[in-house]
């Protein structure tokens, strides 16, 4: 398989776990992956991408423009940010949901993420979701990283199956948290639908 | 054994496999992980430290290969600057046992003070350099960079890139790996103690040596030619390497020429690659390395061959490159034509800007407060230095005038007061920082008579890079726990009559503590103490009542990631506040409360 995932967001969101989730889930399956992870500054609150490569002749570590298959966009506005990456037909799963950031509440220019959705959808092929829903089912967002793998799952477009994704979630979520993050993931995929 | 691992990973695997002995190192992005891999993987009868800082870490590992072990030292780029003084003369000495210098350079710069080129230092020290292009090849290459180590009895450096740090890939690891026997010290003044003498008859010998590395770099797996012999050829190394195959993906023909050694530069390898070659385009970041020493080559040799690069404006001089960086270049070089197969975003909505921030309830933007309000109204200059603190010069704290490297704010502080003595100056110094490159600093305060406030931000761990422990954590990479070196011990020893521990969370204490500092003359110190949010358990969380009125002045004051506008009013994001309760100190109506563990 020959497949481009592009994971972005803001720093401190879990991107690097869903990542990671993916990056093995298709390693399981007898793909060869790369990978690679912004680590450094932007962590605290900045802009972050994850680059998952799966394929043969993969040499960048980084998704050439034009080349992702799928981007899992955190943040509305992260989506549009790094939309240059998406192939033509490839599709956006994007959290509706705003990051502020500290400069805009001080400058206060209203930024909602509204008019980055309605871009998304002008431009490409995309699936709506929104953090806060899962915020109101589990009281705490923390599980959208693992809720929107369900989405990429469910969408038919990551190319890996919802058995290795699964297997992964297990493997890489502490007990106690397990089966609140299965219930994420099982309605990320009724979400897709 | 199949190991998906970081590059930093592949790394630390392929010392080990390679018998290292000796490990040390300071916290640095985008080196980091190196260390940490290495603790977290089989490594019995391995000495693992996170060195005081790299000139430490450097000292300590020149002992182990002056034993004839084999010894790591990783540090990002900027250390190397600090561990340039024994390195220069290591360089002359020599070893015995394998060392491998790690200095992990960083284009961009993505997370660094400067853009500088560690195959310069390698030059400069005149000692061989490896430039990785892949994690696979990382793990490869830092084991025949051991060899060539000891084959040639000296230091050698090995400068990956972030890209290569920090990218994953798949090794295979052995089963079994165990570090190397040695034969220890044997003692030799002649060899070992740097004189005038030795400098002399080593500097010739290693210009001699060098001539053959060379050589025998000319024969190596890593210069490498592909593709098919043309007038028009491509030379790149590092990532740019891999970028380029990207690119060159659907143009298997074009002649690419790989130079994984740069120095001492292959100069046998270079020649012959460049038979039959017009024109050439050099593919690399930062310095224009290796496009000067074909140039050199093209005029020692009386070669007629345009090399294109940094030089001639080709390829940019700074920042990273990209495969769609190069593709630009390559396509206008090759007169291959581009071809858009993207989405049109020329109409792009304006994007939020989103700088990095001092995460919700970081206890330093307490810290910054507390001196801000104590310190309103008056002259006074904050010299800020390096770690997550350096996040303070946002607005709206806007509490950082200087910062320039680790350690620098202390002296530069007393500089500042020696000529402008109107001005109160501060130094903010985080504990790592302190520890690293802080207390000499403190001791020329002192020594000099000089007026500053020393403010040191002690969360209990080095933030920055990753959550290091360090000397004042109690806690070191041999698993141990081991005394604490107490900060406040440290500055009283030095001579400093005034050194007072505040809980930066409590607003009123730390602001009267500032103030108290204020009036004082000499060298006084505050240490604000409270743990890093990413190292202990949150409080709870706060809530804005309906008292609120409105005014946004938590907001203004503060710029907590965890307050924000939501139609108009102020709302605190549940899913960031740690209840660290700066906020509700600050609100003039105390409408902010709560707090309670959930
Ligand atoms: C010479 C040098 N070595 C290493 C680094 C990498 N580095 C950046 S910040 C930092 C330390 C930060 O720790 P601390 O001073 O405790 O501040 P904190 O991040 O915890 O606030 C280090 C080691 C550097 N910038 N310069
Ligand atoms: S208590 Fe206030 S200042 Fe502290 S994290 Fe929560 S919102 Fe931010
Ligand atoms: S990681 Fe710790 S020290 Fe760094 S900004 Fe966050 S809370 Fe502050």
């Amino acid at each position: 398989m020959n497949k481009d995932i592009m994971i972005c967001g803001v720093g401190g969101q879990g991107t690097v776990l869903a990542s990671k989730i993916i990056a093995a889930a298709a390693m399981d399956e007898g793909n060869t992956v790369h990978s690679a992870e912004t680590i450094g500054m932007a962590q605290r609150g900045g802009s972050v991408t994850s680059h998952v490569r799966v394929g043969e002749e993969i040499y960048s570590p980084l998704i050439p423009f034009a080349n992702a298959d799928i981007i899992l966009a955190f943040e509305p506005a992260e989506a549009v940010r790094n939309l240059v990456y998406l192939k033509k037909d490839g599709m956006v799963i994007v959290n509706s949901d705003p990051t502020k950031p500290v400069t805009e509440s001080l400058q206060n220019t209203g930024y909602d993420g509204k008019e980055m959705i309605e871009y998304l959808k002008k431009k490409c092929n995309c699936i709506v979701v929104s953090s806060e829903k899962i915020y109101e089912k589990f009281g705490s967002s923390k599980f959208f990283n693992i809720a929107i793998l369900g989405v990429a799952v469910g969408s038919g477009r990551l190319g890996i199956s919802e058995e290795a994704v699964k297997a992964q979630i297990e493997k890489r979520i502490p007990v106690k948290f397990l089966e609140a993050n299965m219930e994420a993931f099982k309605m990320g995929i009724e979400l897709s639908k | 054994m199949k190991e998906y691992v970081m590059g930093n990973g592949a790394i630390a695997l392929g010392a080990l496999v390679a018998g290292v002995n000796v490990v040390t190192g300071y916290p640095g992005t985008p080196s980091s992980e190196i260390i940490e891999t290495i603790s977290k993987y089989s490594h019995e009868g391995v000495h693992l430290e996170w060195s005081v800082n790299e000139k430490a870490a450097m000292e300590v590992a020149t002992a182990a290969a002056y034993s004839g072990a084999r010894a790591l030292v990783t540090m990002k780029q900027v250390g190397l600057n600090v561990a340039s003084d024994p390195l220069m003369s290591l360089a002359y000495v020599g070893v015995k046992g394998g060392m491998v210098i790690v200095s992990a350079d960083d284009p961009g710069p993505i997370s660094s003070q400067t853009e500088q080129d560690t195959r310069r230092f390698a030059e400069f020290c005149r000692i061989p350099v490896f430039d990785p292009t892949s994690v696979e090849e990382a793990y490869e290459m830092i084991q025949e960079a051991f060899e060539y180590s000891e084959k040639y009895k000296t230091p050698v450096l090995f400068r990956p890139t972030t890209r290569v740090n920090h990218a994953y890939a798949s090794i295979e690891l052995p089963e079994n790996y165990a570090p190397k026997q040695y034969e220890g010290f044997i003692k030799d003044s002649k060899k070992w103690v740097i004189f005038p003498r030795l400098s002399y008859i080593n500097h010739g010998m290693i210009e001699n040596r060098n001539v053959e590395i060379g050589e025998d770099f000319s024969k190596s797996r890593y210069n490498i030619v592909e593709g098919k012999e043309c007038k028009k050829a491509v030379v790149a190394s590092g990532v740019s390497y891999a970028y380029t195959k990207e690119y060159l993906k659907n143009f298997k023909d074009i002649k690419l020429i790989k130079v994984g050694t740069p120095y001492p530069f292959p100069e046998s390898f270079m020649l012959q690659a460049l038979e039959g070659v017009e024109e050439v385009i050099v593919l690399e970041e930062l310095s224009p390395f290796i496009e000067e020493n074909i140039l050199k080559i093209i005029g020692k040799h009386h070669l007629s061959v345009k090399v294109s690069g940094k030089l001639n404006g080709k390829v940019p001089h700074n920042g990273e490159n990209s495969t769609n960086l190069l593709a630009g270049i390559l396509s206008e070089f090759l007169e291959i034509p581009m071809q858009e197969t993207g989405i049109d975003i020329t109409d792009m909505p304006n994007l939020p800007v989103r700088p990095p921030v001092l995460c919700a309830g970081c206890p330093h933007r307490a810290s910054f407060y507390a001196v801000k309000q104590a310190m309103k109204g008056q002259k006074s200059y904050f010299c800020g230095d390096i770690g997550c603190y350096t996040l303070g010069n946002a607005m709206p704290l806007d509490m950082v005038d200087t910062c320039l490297c680790m350690g620098a704010g202390v002296n530069m502080a007393q500089g500042f007061n020696w000529v402008e003595s109107d001005a109160t100056t501060f130094a903010f110094v985080g504990d790592s920082t302190f520890f690293a490159s802080g207390i000499t600093g403190v001791v020329n305060g002192v020594y000099n008579n000089a007026n500053m406030i020393l403010c040191i931000l002690d969360n209990s761990t080095t933030a920055m890079t990753g959550h290091q422990p360090h000397p004042g954590t109690g806690r070191n990479m041999m698993g141990n726990v081991v005394d604490k070196v107490d900060i406040a011990k440290v500055l009283e020893g030095i001579g400093l009559k005034k050194v007072v521990t505040v809980n930066p969370l409590n607003l009123e204490e730390s602001v009267n503590a500032v103030k108290e500092c204020a009036s004082l003359s000499g060298v006084k110190a505050i240490i604000f103490k409270s743990p890093c949010i990413a190292i202990t358990k949150p409080t709870g969380k706060m809530d804005i009542n309906e008292k609120c009125i409105s005014c946004k002045k938590c907001i203004r004051e503060i710029g907590c990631p965890a307050l924000i506008i939501e139609d108009g009013k102020v709302v605190i994001d549940r899913n960031l506040c740690t209840g660290c309760g700066l906020c509700s100190q600050i609100c003039p109506v105390k409408a902010i409360g709560g707090a309670s563990n959930e």
